[in-house]
């Protein structure tokens, strides 16, 4: 009969590596407490706090008009459907009828934020890999979009275009124009992107089977974004309870099955491409119209609560506002996608190595000033 | 068999990825997608709607529009903009009249919101496109958006 070996020279024994506040693979200041033994993750602590700004409780004190500029910093890569999710809870509480025009503008713009946020992503994924070269074609197919916002909205990061009522300027006249070129350019790079890295063995073989969240799981976490459709659990806010102009377009939501690193990589650069198609419905009819519906100058919400959700680059955003009929909310809580998405990092990290954390970490895409607020 | 295979796919794929980079490599120019500032200051032109920073137009006559309303002032979410105001007598009518002193602005704590600008009713301040703002004391920072001895522009009501 076999007797276990048991080695006394070596122990096995766990212990504690710090994963950033300063780690380039953290995108950010998040730092992550790690129990490992040897390469094998035994738990992850995410310790969060480094960049708080109490931004829920500056915007009790701020009026309506003032709480959009601060939603740009929150998700700052999704920064114009932030700025939308306020405005239509705003607009939605005071009943106002919003042009036809806002509404197709807001939604090219959020889908150009979205492919833009892609882009990034898709960038600082491959670069967490190890390849470097996407970074800088992620970099040059957004820099056309940067351009886009920054003549039509004035900033590149934080536009703070809407403003509730409708949009603070008309659209610049080149925006169209400059739409429809940068969607012929990006139609022939997308392809480019699939051969450099989506195909590639390495990189299918740092991704596939590599952190793999169930269904179940994904609803229990709040999983929200292409991670919850990553693994078959379809939450786009935009078919499910569409807002703006997204009930006039048809798209199909990008849904995969598997779970896994590779699978939210797909749903990613599948995500693209709808954005694409959409914006290319929207572009040639803009109606015509008011850009902006005036309302008070001091916004008084009626008593109540309100609730108003959309789908940025990285999930359900909700915004949730409490009025006692002033000019402040009485209490303004965002629901943050970041933070559901990172909560279930330790439970599809255990048992993986230290490289797999990182490609995980990557396709959950986090923006940390989101979740920090 | 399946050792063979798998590096055949890996050269495979490399060679694919690569024709993308060696493409590039090849065909694009230089300057395809960089600018080099700043040696390129002169020709560098920024958008119209760029916000660089809260600027107050003056005509040749040293006057602006700011009536003094405060409007932009309780506008903004940060307490950029200080406007510290007199009263004055009005030449024509000679009633006393609110009119600005210095106009404050706080470069530093300005987050180009574009409140201000937007809910100017006399259009009195706009963007500027200069967005080289370092400097070496913050102080610097603090700007008084109307000039010296300037005045408000005739016909100009809020
Ligand atoms: S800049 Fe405009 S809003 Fe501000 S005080 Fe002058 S007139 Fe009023
Ligand atoms: S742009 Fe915004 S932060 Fe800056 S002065 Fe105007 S209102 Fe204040």
């Amino acid at each position: 009969m076999e007797t276990e070996v048991v080695h006394t020279n070596f122990k096995s024994e766990e212990y504690f590596i710090n994963m950033g506040p300063q780690h380039p693979a953290t995108h950010g200041v998040l730092r992550l407490l790690l129990t490992i033994d040897g390469e094998i993750i035994k738990k992850v602590e995410p310790d969060l706090g480094y960049i708080h700004r109490s931004i829920e409780k500056m915007c009790e004190r701020d009026s309506y008009q003032q709480i959009v500029h601060l939603t740009d910093r929150m998700d700052y890569l999704s920064a114009n459907i932030n700025n939308e999710a306020v405005c239509l809870a705003v607009e939605n509480a005071l009943q106002l009828e919003i042009p036809e025009r806002v509404k197709v503008i807001r939604t090219i713009i959020g889908e150009l934020t979205r492919i833009s946020s892609h882009c990034l992503w898709w960038g600082v994924m491959g670069m967490d890999v190890g390849a470097l070269t996407t970074y800088f074609y992620g970099f040059r197919d957004r820099e056309m979009i940067n351009d886009i916002m920054e003549e039509t909205c004035g900033a590149r990061l934080t536009m703070n275009y809407n403003v509730p009522g409708g949009l603070m300027l008309d659209i610049h006249p080149n925006f169209v124009k400059r739409v429809k070129e940068f969607v012929a350019h990006f139609k022939t790079k997308l392809p480019e992107y699939d051969r450099l890295l989506t195909g590639n063995v390495i990189f299918q073989k740092r991704t596939v089977g590599v952190g793999v969240l169930s269904k179940e799981d994904a609803i229990s976490f709040g999983a929200s974004g292409p991670v919850g459709r990553a693994s078959g659990y379809s939450c786009d806010v935009r078919k499910h309870h569409p807002y703006s102009a997204y009930d006039k377009v048809t798209f199909t939501e990008a849904l995969k099955t598997e779970g896994d690193t590779y699978a939210r990589y797909l749903v990613r650069i599948q995500e693209m491409w709808e954005s694409l198609s959409i914006i290319e419905q929207l572009i040639d009819v803009i109606p015509e119209g008011e850009h902006r519906v005036t309302t008070n100058a001091v916004i008084k919400l009626p008593k109540g609560e309100y609730y108003q959700k959309v789908e940025t680059a990285r999930g359900e955003l909700g915004v949730y506002i409490i009025s006692t009929g002033t000019k402040n909310p009485y209490r303004l809580k965002f629901r943050s996608p970041g933070f559901s998405n990172l909560s279930l990092l330790n439970h599809i990290a255990v048992g993986g190595k230290i490289g797999d954390l990182v490609a995980t970490m990557a396709t959950l895409d986090l923006v940390i000033p989101d979740i920090d607020r | 068999m399946s050792y063979f295979s798998d590096i055949y796919k890996g050269i495979k794929t490399l060679l694919t990825g690569m024709s993308v980079t060696g493409k590039y490599f090849i065909t694009s120019k230089k300057g395809a997608i960089t600018q080099q500032y700043p040696d390129n200051r002169d020709t560098l032109k920024m958008f119209d709607r760029f916000r660089g920073e809260v600027i107050m137009p003056h005509n040749e006559e040293n006057e602006h529009r700011c009536t003094g309303c405060q409007k932009c002032e309780i506008a903004c979410p940060n307490g950029t903009i200080e406007i510290i105001w007199d009263r004055g007598i009005d030449e024509e009518t000679g009633k006393k009249k609110k009119k600005i002193d210095q106009f404050v602005y706080h470069l530093s704590m300005c987050t180009m919101c574009g409140l201000c600008i937007d809910v100017c009713p006399t259009d009195a301040i706009e963007w500027g496109q200069n967005f080289e703002n370092s400097v070496y004391d913050r102080t610097a920072l603090t700007r008084v958006l109307n000039k010296p001895d300037s005045k408000l522009m005739k016909g100009v009501e809020d």
